[in-house]
Order: C-alpha cells, then sequence, then structure tokens
C-alpha cells in the first residue's frame, strides 16, 4: 500500500487523469475479476481523490529563472 | 563615386577628341557605363508626377528630394508585385538599377521594387525574411509539435514589467492553479532583445524543466514588435524541443515568430487561456468518472449476485458450508471495501454513491435461507455428504429463521 501510494505520488494531473480515464475503460470493458475491479475502483477513487484535490487546494507557484555569480541558471521563487 | 568618373575616364580612353561621335554612339556608351556601374540600388525620395500607363500598366514617375531628381519607370511585371497605392507626394524606397533612356538621353532608375519609407523598410525586412524561413520550411505545418493537455510546468519568455507577464499569471492561477509557472525574464524591445529572447527559448531547452513555453509581450507598435520578427528568435522557437506558443502584441499583429510557433495564440491572455483547461471542466469531468465508475463496480457486484443465485440453486443442499462460508466471507468483503469507497466518494465529491445495499443483501447467507435453502449440522460439523452420517445420529437442521433438532432414520447415496 505505501509503495502504491509513493507511486500515486509520483504521477502528474495529467497522468492522473489519464489513469483515471484507462480505470473507467477497463471497468466498462466488464472483463475484469471482482478482486481486479474492486482494486481498479478504488484505485480510481484514490486517483479522483487526489485530482480534486490538487485542484481545489492548488495555489499558482511562480518561479524565475535567474543567472547565479557562476553563470549557472538557476530558479528562484517569487511571490504571487 | 569615386570610382565612375574612372570608369567613364578608362572608357573613354579608347574614346579620343579627335573622333567625331554619333549621337546614338555617346549615349550608348554612358547607357553602358551607367548599367555597370549601378547595377543595384535603393533610394528614398518623394513621388511625383505618377503615372500609371495603359493599356501597359506600366508605372512612368519621378523620384525628387530637395535638390535633385531623377525619372523612374517600374515595368508592369514588377509593378504588379507592389501591394500599396502609389500615389504623388508619398516617401518610398526603390530599388532599382540605373540606365539610360536613348531617344530623351535621360538617365532613368528601372524601379523593381517599391515600398513605403519609414515603416515600409521594417515591412520589407519582414516580408523578405517570411519568404525566406517559408522557404526553409520553418512555417510547414507537420513539424509542428503538439501543445500538452495539462502541462505542469509552464515556462514564460517575457519581461516583467509589462503586462503580459501580469495577464498570464492571473488568468492561469484563475483558470488552474495546479500549476508552475517559470518565468525567465528578458528585453522585449530594443538593442539586444531578439538575442535575449532566443537565448532564453534555448536556456529553457537545456534546462528542460518545463513541458511548454510561451513566447511574448504585450501590444506596440511595428518597431516595439520587432524582435520577435528577428531571424535569431525564429530560428530558436524552429529549434526548441519544447513546444512554443508565441504571444505577441494584440489581434492584429502578426510577427515572425507567430508563424514558427507550434501555436500563435492572439494575445499574452490567449495564450494563457489556451495553455491551461478551466478548472470547473476538469472538475466536472472527474465528478463524471467517478459516477461511471460507482456505476460500473454496481453492475459487477450485481452480475456476480446472479451468478452467485444460480450457484446456491446448484450446490447450496450439497455444499452448504462451505458455499455460505465462502459467500459470507465475500459479501463482508465487498461491505468493508464498498463502505471505505463510498465514504472516497462522498469526501471528494460531496454526493453520495448509489446505495449497494439492496446487492450486498442478495449476498448475504441469511438471503439465501430465506429462499428455502438449509444447512444441517451434526456434532461432527456441517454436513455436506450422506456419508458424514449414519443412521440414528442426530442432527441440527439451520433455517433462516432457526434451527430443528431431528434424527436421522435413513439413507441412500445418490450414484455419481
Amino acid at each position: 500500500m505505501s509503495k502504491s501510494a509513493k507511486q500515486k505520488e509520483e504521477l502528474s494531473f495529467e497522468e492522473s487523469l489519464k489513469r483515471l480515464e484507462g480505470i473507467v475503460e477497463t471497468l466498462e470493458e466488464g472483463n475484469a475479476p471482482l478482486e481486479e475491479s474492486i482494486k481498479l475502483y478504488e484505485e480510481g477513487m484514490t486517483l479522483a481523490k487526489s485530482c480534486m484535490t490538487r485542484l481545489n487546494e492548488a495555489k499558482l507557484k511562480l518561479k524565475k529563472i535567474q543567472k547565479s555569480a557562476g553563470g549557472a541558471l538557476e530558479e528562484t521563487d517569487i511571490d504571487n | 563615386m569615386e570610382e565612375n568618373p574612372d570608369l567613364f575616364s578608362n572608357r573613354a580612353a579608347s574614346v579620343n577628341e579627335d573622333r567625331v561621335l554619333k549621337v546614338r554612339d555617346l549615349t550608348r556608351l554612358v547607357k553602358g557605363v551607367l548599367e555597370e556601374s549601378f547595377p543595384s540600388v535603393v533610394v528614398e525620395g518623394e513621388i511625383s508626377n505618377f503615372k500609371r500607363h495603359m493599356p501597359s500598366g506600366h508605372l512612368y514617375f519621378t523620384l525628387k528630394d530637395e535638390e535633385a531628381q531623377v525619372r523612374c519607370v517600374m515595368w508592369r511585371s514588377d509593378a504588379a508585385k507592389v501591394r500599396f497605392e502609389v500615389s504623388d507626394g508619398m516617401k518610398v524606397i526603390v530599388k532599382g538599377r540605373v540606365s539610360l533612356y536613348e531617344p530623351r538621353g535621360d538617365f532613368q532608375l528601372y524601379a523593381v521594387d517599391l515600398v513605403p519609407a519609414g515603416q515600409g523598410a521594417l515591412q520589407l525586412a519582414f516580408e523578405q525574411l517570411k519568404k525566406k524561413l517559408e522557404d526553409e520550411g520553418l512555417f510547414d505545418e507537420e513539424r509542428k509539435r503538439e501543445i500538452p493537455e495539462f502541462p505542469s510546468r509552464i515556462g514564460v519568455v517575457t519581461s516583467l514589467e509589462g503586462a503580459a507577464v501580469r495577464d498570464i499569471i492571473s488568468i492561469i492561477s484563475r483558470r488552474f492553479p495546479a500549476v508552475e509557472v517559470v518565468i525567465y525574464p528578458v528585453k522585449v524591445q530594443g538593442d539586444g532583445a531578439a538575442e535575449e529572447i532566443a537565448r532564453a527559448i534555448r536556456d529553457f531547452n537545456k534546462l528542460s524543466t518545463v513541458d511548454v513555453l510561451i513566447v511574448g509581450r504585450g501590444g506596440g507598435s511595428l518597431e516595439d514588435l520587432w524582435a520577435f520578427n528577428e531571424e535569431v528568435v525564429a530560428r530558436s522557437i524552429f529549434d526548441s524541443a519544447i513546444p512554443v506558443i508565441s504571444a505577441v502584441g494584440h489581434q492584429v499583429d502578426y510577427t515572425i515568430a507567430d508563424f514558427v510557433a507550434d501555436v500563435r495564440a492572439a494575445t499574452p491572455s490567449a495564450a494563457a487561456e489556451l495553455i491551461v483547461p478551466d478548472r470547473q471542466e476538469v472538475v466536472a469531468g472527474v465528478q463524471s468518472e467517478v459516477r461511471t465508475m460507482g456505476r460500473l463496480i454496481e453492475q459487477k457486484i450485481y452480475g456476480l449476485t446472479l451468478e452467485l443465485d444460480k450457484l446456491s440453486h446448484h450446490y447450496a443442499l450439497q455444499q452448504p458450508s462451505s458455499l455460505v462460508d465462502q459467500k459470507s466471507q465475500l459479501a463482508d468483503e465487498l461491505t468493508r471495501r464498498l463502505e471505505t469507497e463510498t465514504q472516497h466518494y462522498v469526501d471528494v465529491t460531496g454526493q453520495k454513491l448509489i446505495a449497494v445495499d439492496s446487492h450486498l443483501n442478495a449476498l448475504n447467507p441469511s438471503a439465501v435461507l430465506k429462499r428455502g435453502y438449509a444447512f444441517v449440522e451434526s456434532s461432527t460439523g456441517i454436513i455436506s455428504s450422506v456419508r458424514d452420517v449414519e443412521a440414528g445420529d442426530s442432527a441440527t437442521i439451520h433455517l433462516h429463521d432457526g434451527t430443528l433438532e431431528s434424527q436421522i432414520t435413513g439413507k441412500s447415496e445418490r450414484s455419481a
């Protein structure tokens, strides 16, 4: 569980949505056995929840690219 | 201008004063010198005595300034390429070659191109670069990169001072704040602006930390927007592995950058609108997926219930204990999971999953007993075969509403 939770954290928003769509498609095909369907459903709900959380709670992150003294490019936060 | 008298004198060296020339020899000689010396010149001046000769379509006019004037001709084929209406008093830049019109002995400028002075020079440069890059394939539709549907990091190449950056930030944070916006501040007009913009695009590609780029600035004059018409910017956009949305000026402004970019947004605000989806639409989409999943899983359970019913008809009497145990366990498991999931659903969308209780009830062993099935228990456990008991043994019969104590009076085994 902790491993799959970690995997979900790493998914981008787009990947989460795509995975959710994929789960719905698999469920729609209806070939998966019940056990697997329930697991997919659980995963889908977790994804949906994380998408919703991201959508509702996210605040735009703003960064700026600057050249450091050494000439390397770095990102620094700016207040939104 | 210094070499021209030399040229003339060199040529004239073969013509000494002792030889008397015909007029046409002189004009021909001079014509040759002029054509050789001025095969291509660009002259700025004001148009006067403009005439479009019909039906030939050739243009005749005089180009003048405060101190001098020169007669000009533009043949129909060249005149056809002039995109604006020419009239007296107009300041223009004429490109052409110098020659001599022998019947009158006038030297003339044979114009091949004509653009308005001032803005016209930029316009000409614009058209020239546009044609060059177009011929090279920089504008080809086939090579346009696709803009990601849900970018998570958006690079913006623009000035920190302008309205453009504020518009982009406010629209993205209103529509879809679940992203990061990385701004690369650059000069967007004046000396060195084009190079800064091009370098920023290249740097973003080196860093490779954003999914898409917005390159642009707010509205301004043609001169203000000029950096986005420079070849160096066009090439950096073309070379970018990251998809680029151009967002320069107002609705009506088209720059070279717009033609090379993968998508042209009419304004910086428009770029922000098209780069991220609308949050409300995405929310509605996720809710719809959740509802679909709920419906599908319900159907699945319902289908399974029907199957179990069928099974119980076939085997319930022979194998009541194991079947009841399995069903009971499955029903418990499903109830537990679905309760959890229903709670998730409520958390997520604030709506309730359609109750699955009725379906789960059908999986409950007591529901099977209610339909008239029974299971029988002896002192050694559940009786699942006639071999488990002998005549005279006592047995407990379980019905849905209670038990019956009984004694086995006889048995017969069905042949398999």
